[in-house]
């Protein structure tokens, strides 16, 4: 089990950074060669004020018409990525792990903060899964995938909230926390969550589109 | 659900051969970095359904959300590589002509600003690459290609007609000329053909506006016509040499700008698509293009056009937002002013501007003929709501197909309003000069 353990934290933690970091620019590398030769549209109305706006609309709660239109579901969905992206980079434990491999680590967070984040994560994904299943305009387009990436997505915090909490068998606990959040990382830069920056380049092409061709909000 | 209007190439009883070959061919060639990026990080949200009006006026069926009809066209025909028979075409084409008019809305709503409208574009150039089109715009395609209009009228009737009318409205404003093809003019006027074939009494009054205003203005005897069907019918190369006619017309006649007529697909034709249906890399017109809605904003602004307070509309008025020329053509503060100098009681929408729905009438709805029209009354129930909400009694309409759509609706829904262009509101209420007032002993028949 420790062996496990051990190969899990070490080369393959280092093969899920690179196929992470590689993929996303690999694959951003790509579309914008693809979009050199097919996409002129996006470069001949480029407005940086435009693109900003069509962001940053998208990322404060209830910034966007849309948005506001659903209430909850936009609050849930952005506490969803607060957590995601928070939780991760600011715990203790992995800033400790950064502080031995590299002597480096971020600002860490207290312990019940993370805890309470986690918590929260995962009643967002249970929320976002129940719309999915209730609402019949979510319902009709999701795929099968689209659970599984919403499993897989709140997979990682499941496991870690269990290991962290001793609830079950804590080694095993901690190697699936390990497993699943590699598999995690490794999924991003090939499916749909390789939004986490594809969002920004689509944003801005409707930002320059609608709003610097048009003068029309995106938001 | 949907009428089956589409034109079949073959007529032989048995279900034509679909070409893969082509269809992969128009794939690829779509196969961009935004399309891809569209198709695979959609978050399937459903955030878009309720941007559409099509969702909203069947009782939120979720077969009509936008994310459902790109995923069931587009993304089916990417992710089956073009491997698809005819009834799945079929399928597509009830789904992007029936169920979309391309309003852009949607991209407004969407968290990732997926542009389904140009999505359905593309998959109408597929399924005309397989001769399904709707019945109407196939016509109107039949017609481009032979006299380079849409109605198939003839360069010396369209020059009649302006004479004619040049001459009828002698009595209206003294010295009204309509000229053709003058040189250097600033602007070349262009209109859509409803005009000169049914409603000439459209380009008489054009034609007062600018003589009272001293416009320098021309009519070109050929790429008069700028609307542009071939664009909805998925035709790319003709809807490219439309505007091409256009632009080079404009060119050679060494006018400043391009003016559209009240119409909204032509200024997007013009200034937004054309550029790139006809192969401008830069993606900008070789010409500038001005709408109506923004010269005759300005001639009200400026007072080379002066309203007669007397005769401003005293009941109540709201302003139809084109989504071609409001949300896509950018011009919903102009419209909105130019209302206030003919308007006392103005009542707005809600939503309205850039975030207006569709009248239900465009991306090709009104010319795809009668076969379409239950689905368009059903769809356009939306607008008609809009307006019984503002207690209008007059609805401002500055585009040809919302002003067929509101007048549809205004039966359909007994809205009891009046349908008016702006250009018929100027004319009733504006200051003819002195200069310009016809002789009083001439009879007014002539
Ligand atoms: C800066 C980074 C990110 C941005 C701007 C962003 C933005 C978005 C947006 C706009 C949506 C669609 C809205 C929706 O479903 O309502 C979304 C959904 C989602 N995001 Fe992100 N995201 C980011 C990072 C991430 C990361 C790192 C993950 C996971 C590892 C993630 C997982 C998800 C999931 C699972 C959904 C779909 C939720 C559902 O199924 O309903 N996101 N994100
Ligand atoms: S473009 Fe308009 S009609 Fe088409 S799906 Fe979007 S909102 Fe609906
Ligand atoms: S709002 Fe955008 S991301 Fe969400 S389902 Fe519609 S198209 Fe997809």
């Amino acid at each position: 089990m420790s062996g496990l353990y051990q190969f899990l934290t070490g080369p393959a933690l280092w093969a899920t950074f690179v196929i992470f970091l590689g993929g996303l620019a690999v694959r951003i590398a790509f579309l914008y060669g693809l979009s050199k030769e097919r996409d002129r549209v996006f470069y001949n109305h480029m407005d940086w004020n435009w693109a900003i706006k069509s962001i940053v609309h998208w990322l404060v709660p209830w910034g966007s018409v849309s948005m506001r239109r659903q209430l909850v579901f936009s609050l849930v969905f952005f506490l969803f990525h607060v957590g995601i992206l928070a939780v991760p980079l600011f715990l203790a434990a992995h800033n400790l792990l950064w502080d031995e491999a590299f002597g480096v680590s971020l600002w860490s967070m207290p312990d019940a903060w993370a805890d309470a984040l986690t918590l929260m994560v995962l009643a967002c994904a249970l929320f976002l899964l129940v719309r999915r299943l209730v609402r019949p305009e979510v319902r009709i387009l999701t795929t099968p995938w689209d659970y599984t990436v919403l499993v897989g997505t709140a997979l990682p915090f499941l496991t870690g909230f269990c290991a962290y909490h001793h609830w079950g068998p804590y080694d095993l606990m901690l190697i699936l926390h390990v497993l699943t959040s590699e598999i995690l990382l490794i999924c991003i830069p090939f499916t749909k969550l390789g939004h986490m920056v594809l969002f920004f380049f689509t944003r801005a092409f409707i930002g320059f589109e609608m709003g610097a061709r048009r003068g029309a909000r995106t938001w | 659900m949907a009428a089956s209007a589409e034109r079949q190439v073959h007529d032989s009883a048995d279900t034509p051969q679909v070409d893969v070959k082509k269809i992969r061919e128009l794939l690829d060639a779509n196969d961009g970095a935004r399309i891809r990026t569209w198709l695979s990080i959609c978050a399937r949200c459903g955030l878009c359904a309720e941007s559409c009006f099509f969702y909203l006026a069947h009782d939120k069926d979720p077969k009509l959300s936008p994310a459902y009809k790109f995923k069931n066209t587009l993304g089916e025909l990417y992710k089956r590589k073009g491997r698809v028979d005819w009834d799945f075409l079929k399928r597509c084409a009830d789904i992007v002509w029936g169920e979309c008019t391309t309003c852009k809305r949607c991209s407004l709503y969407c968290p990732f600003g997926i542009d389904i409208a140009t999505m359905i574009a593309v998959t109408r150039t597929i399924l005309y690459s397989q001769g399904i089109t709707p019945e109407g715009l196939a016509r109107a395609v039949v017609n481009y290609r032979e006299t380079g209009n849409q109605m198939g009228m003839s360069s010396e009737d369209f020059i009649d007609t302006c004479e004619w009318m040049a001459e009828e409205t002698q009595d209206e404003v003294k010295g009204v000329t309509i000229p053709i093809d003058k040189k250097g003019a600033k602007y070349m006027y262009t209109v859509n053909p409803r005009e000169p074939m049914f409603y000439p009494q459209d380009l008489a009054q054009a034609a007062q506006i600018f003589t009272v205003a001293g416009e320098d203005w021309t009519m070109p005897s050929t790429g008069w016509d700028c609307t542009n069907l071939p664009m909805f019918a998925g035709d790319k190369a003709l809807a490219g040499q439309v505007v091409r006619n256009m632009y080079e017309k404009a060119v050679e006649l060494g006018v400043q700008y391009i003016l559209i007529t009240e119409c909204g697909h032509a200024f997007r034709s013009a200034l937004f698509e054309g550029p790139y249906l006809a192969g401008y890399p830069d993606g900008k017109p070789p010409v500038p293009i001005v709408h109506s809605v923004q010269l005759f904003y300005e001639y009200l602004r400026d007072g080379r056009i002066q309203i007669d307070p007397a005769k401003r509309l005293k009941e109540p008025v709201t302003y139809q937002d084109p989504c071609n020329v409001s949300r896509n053509g950018g011009l919903w503060e102009e419209g909105r002013k130019l209302v206030q100098f003919l308007a006392e009681d103005f009542r707005d929408m809600s939503p309205n501007r850039e975030y207006n729905h569709c009248c239900g009438g465009g991306g090709g709805f009104i010319p795809m003929g009668p076969e379409y029209k239950p689905k368009r009354m059903a769809s356009g129930r939306v607008k008609a709501e809009q307006i019984r909400a503002t207690g209008a009694k007059v609805v401002i309409a500055p585009c040809h197909n919302c002003f067929d759509q509101l007048s549809d609706l205004n039966k359909e829904y007994e809205l009891g309003i009046r349908v008016v262009s702006l250009k018929e509101l100027i004319c009733e209420m504006m200051i003819i000069p002195d200069k310009f007032k016809p002789d009083e002993e001439e009879a007014p028949e002539e």
